[in-house]
């Protein structure tokens, strides 16, 4: 029996207010792909990330997450999808190790796993200063360490390149990018960013859905 | 759920150790309040009901000083992408806030007897104080995580408590004017009635923040 999608979008709907943020997104993904999504600054992008993420509650159509239907069963969903957004979701008072360790006790991870991924992503050195005290890029591999801390099934990713040079870029490939064998929805203003399928939005509608085209893909942004 | 309280409470508790900015503020304004009463009134010492009345009405307003801030330095995304009982945020901000006015007491009621009381101060005020506190906890952290995700949580938060805590207020002024020489009540009673407030107010809260919390 094929493997259920990990993402099944059908008619996609959420609004704030009267204006309307997402409206008529529909897909499928398999699980282990990776979905690019594409659009200008206001196209939805983000909205979309945080309704995946359980942090928003879809207006209408159907969202089916890791098998789970959203809204009614968004508690099945949260502990097995880690999302690193715009914020860093960090406490800038705490250091790096008590950031994650926090989220270690929330999500029931042992806190030996928060000290490796302060290894991994780089910070090791500076895993007791508080995290004011650290550069944006530091922030950000910190971040995604938070967002990959429980070994989640699926990764939804809201510009995660931002504010890296190419070195901690590479840094965090194993644990974010396609080698990290996790399903995963990257939204980005690069049309050159490797995914398996392309989402275009504008204005919160979907233009296009498909094999990605950076060509194309370009044409979301004229 | 406990265990996620406990991690969000210590996470509070070492971040207003590092910060300052709640215990502080509300110590510094009750403090003040009483020395202004002291000159205001221009008299050495209160009994009573009025001493009652600015005890309680002083320390009510400090307390929403603390609950507007119990969400202020939140990321309150990064918790609700746990899997873990909502209602577990509530129990650690109630918690963190009932210590912040047990701190807070700790100076202020000395401060008050040595303003407006005069030497000596009943310890029957401890278990009023505590009864008061836990209605204070309970209800103050619910609205703010009513507030939690407006724009105007410094305007909403007051005008949703301030009439919640009524019911506090009195029963915790009556409960302590016979112990500023006032005329004798039934303490009891108000015992009675801030201890159903509490039950309640924590009852009504672990029913609906759940649900506070969705978008």
């Amino acid at each position: 029996m094929p493997e259920a999608p990990a993402l099944e979008l059908d008619g996609l709907e959420r609004h704030y207010g009267d204006r309307p943020a997402l409206s008529g997104v529909s897909l499928s993904l398999p699980a282990g792909q990776t979905l690019g999504v594409f659009g200008s600054n206001g196209a939805g992008k983000s909205t979309l990330l945080r309704v995946l993420a359980t942090l928003l509650r879809p207006h209408g159509g159907t969202a089916r997450v890791l098998g789970a239907e959203l809204p009614k069963e968004a508690w099945k969903v949260r502990g097995r999808v880690g999302y690193l957004g715009h914020e860093p979701l960090l406490y800038p008072q705490l250091s790096a190790e008590e950031n994650l360790a926090f989220h270690a006790r929330l999500h029931g991870v042992a806190p030996a796993r928060a000290k490796e991924l302060i290894d991994q992503v780089g910070l090791a050195l500076r895993a007791n200063d508080p995290v004011r005290e650290l550069s944006r890029g530091m922030i950000q591999r910190l971040s995604a360490a938070r967002a990959v801390l429980h070994d989640p099934l699926l990764l939804l990713l809201d510009e995660p390149r931002a504010g890296l040079d190419p070195a901690a870029a590479d840094l965090l490939d194993p644990l974010i990018g396609a080698a990290s064998g996790r399903t995963r929805v990257v939204v980005s203003h690069d049309p050159a960013t490797p995914c398996d399928l392309a989402l275009g939005l504008r204005g919160g509608s979907q233009v296009s859905l498909g094999t990605p085209d950076p060509a194309k893909l370009r044409e979301l942004y004229t | 759920m406990i265990r996620s309280a406990g991690a969000i409470l210590r996470k509070d508790l070492r971040l207003e150790v590092r910060t300052k900015e709640s215990v502080p503020a509300m110590v510094l304004f009750v403090v003040v309040v009483y020395v202004l009463f002291h000159f205001g009134l221009d008299r050495d010492t209160l009994s009573g009901d009025l001493a009652s009345g600015v005890l309680w009405v002083t320390l009510l307003l400090s307390a929403i000083l603390g609950v507007n801030r119990l969400f202020a330095a939140e990321q309150l995304d990064g918790i609700l992408l746990a899997p873990i009982d909502r209602t577990a945020v509530w129990l650690a901000k109630a918690t963190a806030l009932f210590i912040y006015l047990v701190a807070v007491q700790i100076v202020a009621i000395p401060a008050f007897a040595l303003l407006l009381l005069g030497p000596g101060l009943d310890p029957g005020i401890v278990p009023i104080l505590l009864l008061a506190d836990i209605g204070l906890a309970a209800t103050g952290a619910l609205v703010a995580g009513l507030a939690s995700e407006t724009r105007a949580r410094d305007l909403i938060v007051p005008l949703l408590l301030l009439p919640l805590l009524m019911p506090v207020l009195i029963a915790a002024a009556r409960a302590t004017t016979p112990l500023f020489d006032g005329p004798d009540g039934d303490l009891g009673r108000w015992l009675g009635l801030l201890g159903l407030y509490d039950l309640v107010f924590v009852l009504v809260s672990i029913a609906v923040f759940d649900y506070l919390l969705e978008d």
